[in-house]
């Protein structure tokens, strides 16, 4: 039966994906573009080993912020969030790490814990809203993340805390050395591989464990499945609710350090800040389900990256981003249709076996 | 009298669903002007053969003529066309719709584009007049009772000229002197020449009121009597329900011990308006002994078992044992060993979705077998799974399957095993054995007996009247969240019970 | 309160014409986007994707008008809008996908759709550029009322007390009004005759009330739901045209959140038209004093305001008997009391997040006591009932 499940749990992604290849070959021809030598570029430039150090490195940021919104969706809590939970979290850590002298354990641990506690606060303003107030979590965490951006805005532009770093750009003073996570040219010499992508690996086993095997994740599972059994079963779900939007927002305050502290060393208003919404696509794929999410965080860190090939073959790298939104249509029509097709063909097998029982008795 | 007297005939339908047969081979002859029952246990088919009837399925093999005239039914307004209406046992209202609004949709009187209000309110106020059905249009479906919602779902099918009324169930959430009232429509209904199928298992009912019944059994029809020209009685019909002989359930002897178990003084709950749905009750049950509620729906049981559990808050003190619960958690109290079988399974016992032992583990998933410490222990979780499949009868290829896969009883008996795990010291059962087949009940009556002996408390809320009276040690009558009437099991009989569960009997 | 605050901090610009006028214009966008979550919640279908909707609808005023023309930019917004309801439609009510989920994902879709095809379609367009289309050709007519507006605007800068300020606002109705304004206007009065004084509107309110007592009564549940997924995402659209056209152009992010503040405005609303349109009109007045804000002073009339209001809902609350909320709300006010006394100007950052803490604010106001239809949000599957 497990074999089976898995196999179709595949469906769904490959269906996606065929589909989102289809979808955009077409495109290519309606734009003039040659299919197969865009393809063909594509892949030749994303299997190299620059390329692929690059995309392992993208792909622990998206790891990490799709598994902040997992945590959420496990238990039909949206945390759509992440965005400015991430933000936040790495603008405090960038802070306090660039006026640390420690070495570099401690100043790294200290900054994990800054942006996690900021990253956790901001989550928790909508987990209130929602628990005394009634608010949906959908509106508040996005109006929040709005507010987010007016606060950074505010902080680098108009206080001491933004200087003028090089290139003339306003951000946070540097990061010393010390405090930097750089990380292993493992691949390609030219191309460090984040330190942060060893410590997501960890993260990723630990959220599963906590998920499948402590009663905790059974009870935010049993949320996720069944609000009303969930709370006769014992489960507080004020207090349910508290707990998985710290939790979220703890990870998604971790999103912007592998680049602060593998890459740029400072806050500046240059720093990326959708990161938040390709993890909700990513974990969307994924399923919520960590295994899931690194494939999909893969998946899309290689059209990422390979697609700054396009901009010489005359196609707007662009194209990636209209892949990446059909994978995540068609998947999301997927799942349903085999969940339900599950649904009922196990109810027909069961029915099946029974009758065979019966009969055999 | 000759063939075209025949309001509905039905000739050879089948239905069939993914791994089930829910009809076979049924043929059913009712006549115009008539009251025809049809009798069957839960789970037969009943509900299928109606749901064909009116059009909501639609028949793998077979006719359905329509007085004389086959007709086919694509969907309900097909039906409605041909002159069907259903009453549904589960009662079809938007609650946030007016009465008229509710009657009206899908068939409304219309002015070019505009909704006639006028015109609706003149005909509904018309056809409860004649039919002696009372209704206030302008009121919101979600402020009325049971009762009066019935009589919205009759209007309803009165309303689009319904000459032929199919009910499914419709004395399940009555007590005799409303089923009475019930009644007496029915035969006005019949004298104004329509005709009426009743489907129902309460057979002494159907008795009073049906000029000719139908059983079935198992999906297909086994046979038909006129109890006015034969003579039957409920036993009988019974035992063309069930194919065997019926068990009764019965108490044993004296199991009651001198520890009080629950103990609840002064328990209110009240609604948000500051209405009391629960007032001011108390009562205890000690070690061995089982305490029934009598009551029709609504009237405070769901609400009084929710705050027994802490899911609901409530006023007042509850007591287990020696300790004060009322602040616990739900959590704590379960801990305590307090089992919990709740009324609607699917929304509260259950995770439709997930296999069949992590469901094992809802509600006792801090102790074992299901966890250790913060760990979850799922070997010996499944391990005790496959303890309470055997013990319980529960139908099933494997433990790996989905709840949704397994029929209705034997999620039910799943639940029930679950509960009595772990030696609970009190068991709060509602309707413990709905949806049961005949033989599992009468093992859980026995599981729950045998507990009894060892000193479990019980409190049983059941709408089966012979279940209450057959388990219990002692009945309490529960009317408008007060407990009005304390009844003896060995010899009230469900007649009285019904009148103080109504307060008919009170004084005016 | 409006006067209270206009005399205190004297800025005439809090309730002159064009403030009113130009508030009209920014509050209709949001208007129509609450119409269009109320057509669509009312049958029972959740719209998150109306920000993805509002941005379609944009997209396709701006590459339309700038070829053809103003009304073919409103026609190619609505039409865009639609294909995005359509899609909602497909994935959230045949095949049942959560519908968060769906619009979610028809959010992510239609961003990366429209910066893909900006690139590629504006690019090389006279005036255009990688992120925003070429100028809109022609504009909508607007209508001004000269006899009305003339001596109401005189009367207002006599700066009398409440007198002024009435006419003021009835002045600023007269000014520049939009056709699109009179036609979001003309949309609400009949979604309010066609929802709750039709049969139409009655069957597709009992969809979204309880879809199985409808599908017992013959009515077409799928039907409905469609047709109102629909029409919500050509209202949506059409609100994004009215973005583009308002700022003549399109640009990338030009939405920047109002499909959510729509649906605020919605549950603010009761799910009701007319609660919706003041909700939108109260964003639309943010918005505009914002925008005109030329020596920051209109932030510190909106925060005076603010606190005004947040201490009448406090009274309000503490006269209930909800001590707790009450005594928050006052507390908020005397905050924003002690902000308003303390500094001079505001950064105006504050200006720009405004709206959405507002939108916070009124949701943590409104959302408790309220009345969303009984089935919003349950997949619907024919003969599905328990």
């Amino acid at each position: 039966m497990n074999l089976r499940r898995i196999g179709i749990s595949l469906i769904a992604p490959a269906i996606g994906l065929s589909i989102s290849l289809i979808a955009t070959a077409f495109i290519l021809r309606l734009i003039g573009a040659d299919v197969t030598t865009v393809f063909a570029s594509m892949w030749n430039y994303g299997t190299s080993p620059r390329a692929m150090s690059l995309m392992l490195n993208l792909a622990t940021i998206y790891f990490l912020s799709a598994l902040a919104v997992s945590i959420g969706f496990k238990m039909n809590l949206f945390n759509i969030g992440v965005n400015g939970q991430y933000v936040l979290g790495a603008l405090a850590g960038a802070v306090v790490a660039s006026n640390l002298t420690l070495p570099k354990a401690a100043s790294v641990t200290v900054t994990i814990i800054t942006a996690m506690f900021v990253g956790a606060l901001w989550a928790g303003i909508a987990a209130w809203l929602k628990v005394a107030r009634g608010v949906s979590e959908v509106i508040s965490t996005i109006m929040l993340n709005f507010i987010a951006i007016g606060i950074i805005s505010y902080i680098i532009v108009r206080t001491s805390i933004g200087t003028e770093t090089s290139l003339n750009i306003r951000g946070t003073k540097a990061i010393p050395e010390t405090g930097m996570l750089r990380g292993v040219p493992f691949l390609d010499p030219g191309t460090p591989i984040y330190g942060f992508f060893f410590i997501s690996i960890f993260i990723g086993i630990g959220y599963w464990f906590l998920l499948n095997r402590t009663r905790f994740g059974f009870d935010l599972r049993a949320t996720g499945k069944s609000a009303t059994a969930a709370r006769t079963s014992g489960v507080q779900s004020n207090r349910m609710i508290y707990v998985t939007m710290l939790l979220s927002g703890a990870v998604a305050g971790l999103v912007g350090l592998p680049y602060l502290l593998g890459d740029t060393g400072s806050y500046t208003l240059q720093f990326p800040t959708d990161w938040g919404f390709i993890g909700i696509a990513i974990a969307l794929l994924g399923r919520n389900n960590p295994l899931g999410i690194a494939l999909g965080a893969i998946l899309w860190a290689f059209l990422d990256i390979s697609s700054g090939q396009l901009v010489l073959e005359g196609v707007p790298r662009e194209i990636s981003t209209i892949m990446q939104g059909l994978i995540v249509i068609v998947v999301v029509i997927s799942y349903e249709v085999v969940r339900r097709y599950q649904v009922k063909s196990e109810q027909t097998s069961v029915a099946k076996a029974l009758a065979k029982q019966e009969v055999s008795v | 009298m000759s063939q075209s007297a025949l309001a509905v005939e039905l000739k050879g339908i089948w239905k069939r669903f993914p791994g089930v047969i829910a009809n076979s081979d049924i043929n059913l002859k009712v006549a115009s002007g008539t009251v025809h029952a049809i009798v069957g246990e839960n789970g037969a088919g009943k509900s299928t053969l109606m749901k064909i009837l009116y059009g909501m399925q639609k028949a793998d093999e077979g006719t359905i003529s329509i007085n004389g005239t086959n007709l086919v039914f694509n969907s309900p307004s097909d039906a409605i066309d041909s002159g069907i209406g259903m009453v549904h046992q589960h009662f079809m209202l938007a609650d946030n719709f007016t009465v008229l609004e509710n009657i009206v949709l899908g068939s409304e009187p219309k002015n070019g584009m505009r909704l006639d209000f006028a015109k609706a309110r003149k005909q509904i106020s018309d056809i409860a007049a004649e039919n002696g059905l009372a209704v206030d249009p302008d009121v919101l479906v979600s402020e009325l009772g049971v009762g009066d919602r019935q009589r919205i779902e009759i209007l309803k099918v009165l309303y689009r000229g319904a000459k032929i009324l199919i009910l499914d169930e419709p004395t399940a959430v009555l007590v005799p002197h409303e089923v009475d009232e019930l009644f007496n429509t029915l035969r006005d209904l019949k004298k104004e020449g329509l005709t009426v199928i009743f489907i129902s298992h309460k057979l002494d009912e159907v008795l009073s009121i049906a000029d000719e019944i139908t059983v079935i059994r198992q999906g297909t029809t086994v046979g038909s009597v006129n109890p006015h020209t034969q003579n039957v009685s409920a036993r009988d019909l019974a035992e063309m329900m069930v194919g065997n002989e019926l068990p009764t359930p019965e108490s044993v002897g004296d199991t009651i011990r001198d520890e009080v178990v629950l103990k609840v003084e002064n328990l209110s709950v009240f609604a948000k308006g500051g209405k009391a749905i629960v007032d001011n009750i108390s009562f205890q049950i000690r070690a061995g002994e089982i305490v029934g509620i009598a009551g029709v729906e609504g009237n405070g049981q769901a609400e009084i078992l929710d705050a027994l559990m802490g899911i609901e808050s409530a006023s007042g003190q509850v007591y287990f044992k020696a300790e004060d619960i009322t602040k616990k958690s739900t959590r704590h109290r379960r801990e305590l060993g307090i089992g919990f079988i709740p009324e609607d399974r699917h929304r509260q016992a259950l995770m439709l979705e997930a296999p069949l032992w992590e469901n094992r583990m809802l509600g006792h998933q801090t102790r074992e077998p299901n966890s250790k410490g913060i760990w979850l222990t799922p070997r010996s979780a499944k391990a005790d799974t496959k303890r309470i499949v055997a013990e319980y009868d529960v139908r099933t290829p494997s433990i790996d399957v989905l709840a949704s896969a397994l029929s209705g009883g034997n999620q039910q008996k799943l639940i029930v095993g679950r509960e009595m795990s772990g030696e609970p010291k009190l068991l709060i059962a509602a309707h413990p054995t709905r949806g049961v087949d005949v033989g599992a009940q009468a093992a859980i009556w026995d599981h729950i007996r045998n507990a009894r002996q060892s000193g479990l408390a019980v409190l049983l809320v059941s709408a089966d009247l012979d279940e209450l009276i057959g388990l219990s040690d002692n009945i309490k009558v529960l009317l408008r969240g007060k407990f009005v009437a304390d009844a003896d099991p060995a010899t009230v009989t469900p007649q009285e019970l019904g009148t103080a569960m109504t307060g008919a009997g009170e004084a005016a | 309160m409006l006067s209270i605050t206009r005399t205190i901090t004297g800025n005439g610009d809090l309730t002159s014409t064009v403030t009113i006028a130009q508030a009209l214009v920014f509050a209709s966008p949001i208007a129509l986007a609450g119409l269009a979550g109320i057509w669509a919640e009312r049958a029972g279908v959740i719209n998150i994707g109306l920000e993805g909707m509002m941005i379609l609808g944009t997209f396709g005023a701006g590459w339309a008008g700038w070829q053809w023309g103003v009304w073919a930019g409103v026609l190619a917004g609505v039409i865009f809008g639609a294909i995005g309801g359509l899609l909602l439609a497909v994935a959230a009510v045949t095949f049942g996908v959560d519908q968060i989920i769906a619009g979610t994902a028809i959010n992510l879709l239609a961003l990366g759709l429209t910066k893909f095809l900006a690139i590629l379609l504006f690019t090389d367009a006279p005036g255009g550029g990688q992120a925003q289309s070429p100028p809109i050709k022609g504009e909508i007519p607007t209508f001004t009322v000269e006899s009305i507006v003339a001596p109401l605007t005189s009367l207002h800068e006599k700066g009398i007390f409440f007198i002024s300020d009435l006419a003021g606002i009835v002045a600023g109705l007269f000014y520049n009004m939009s056709l699109l304004t009179i036609i979001t206007f003309m949309l609400f009065v009949m979604t309010s005759y066609l929802l709750w004084k039709t049969a139409f509107g009655l069957r597709l309110r009992s969809a979204g009330e309880n879809p199985w007592a409808a599908d017992s009564l013959g009515v077409k549940v799928v039907q409905f739901k469609y047709a109102a997924v629909v029409f919500s995402g050509m209202l949506a659209g059409l609100g994004g045209a009215y973005l583009s056209i308002a700022s003549t152009i399109y640009r990338n992010g030009n939405t920047a959140g109002r499909g959510y503040i729509g649906l605020a405005t919605m549950i603010f609303g009761d799910w009701r038209p007319g609660g919706t349109a003041a909700g939108a009109l109260m964003f639309g007045y943010i918005d505009t004093l914002r925008l005109i804000d030329t020596g920051n002073q209109n932030v510190k009339g909106l925060i005076l305001l603010g606190a005004i209001i947040l201490f009448t809902i406090g009274g309000i609350m503490l006269r209930r008997n909800k001590r707790n909320s009450g005594i928050g709300f006052l507390i908020l006010g005397s905050v924003m009391i002690g902000a308003y006394f303390s500094a001079t100007s505001f950064p105006p950052e504050v200006a720009q997040v405004a709206p959405y803490i507002t939108t916070l604010l009124v949701l943590a106001t409104a959302s408790q006591n309220l009345r969303p239809p009984a089935a919003d949000g349950v997949p619907y599957r024919k003969g599905d009932h328990h």
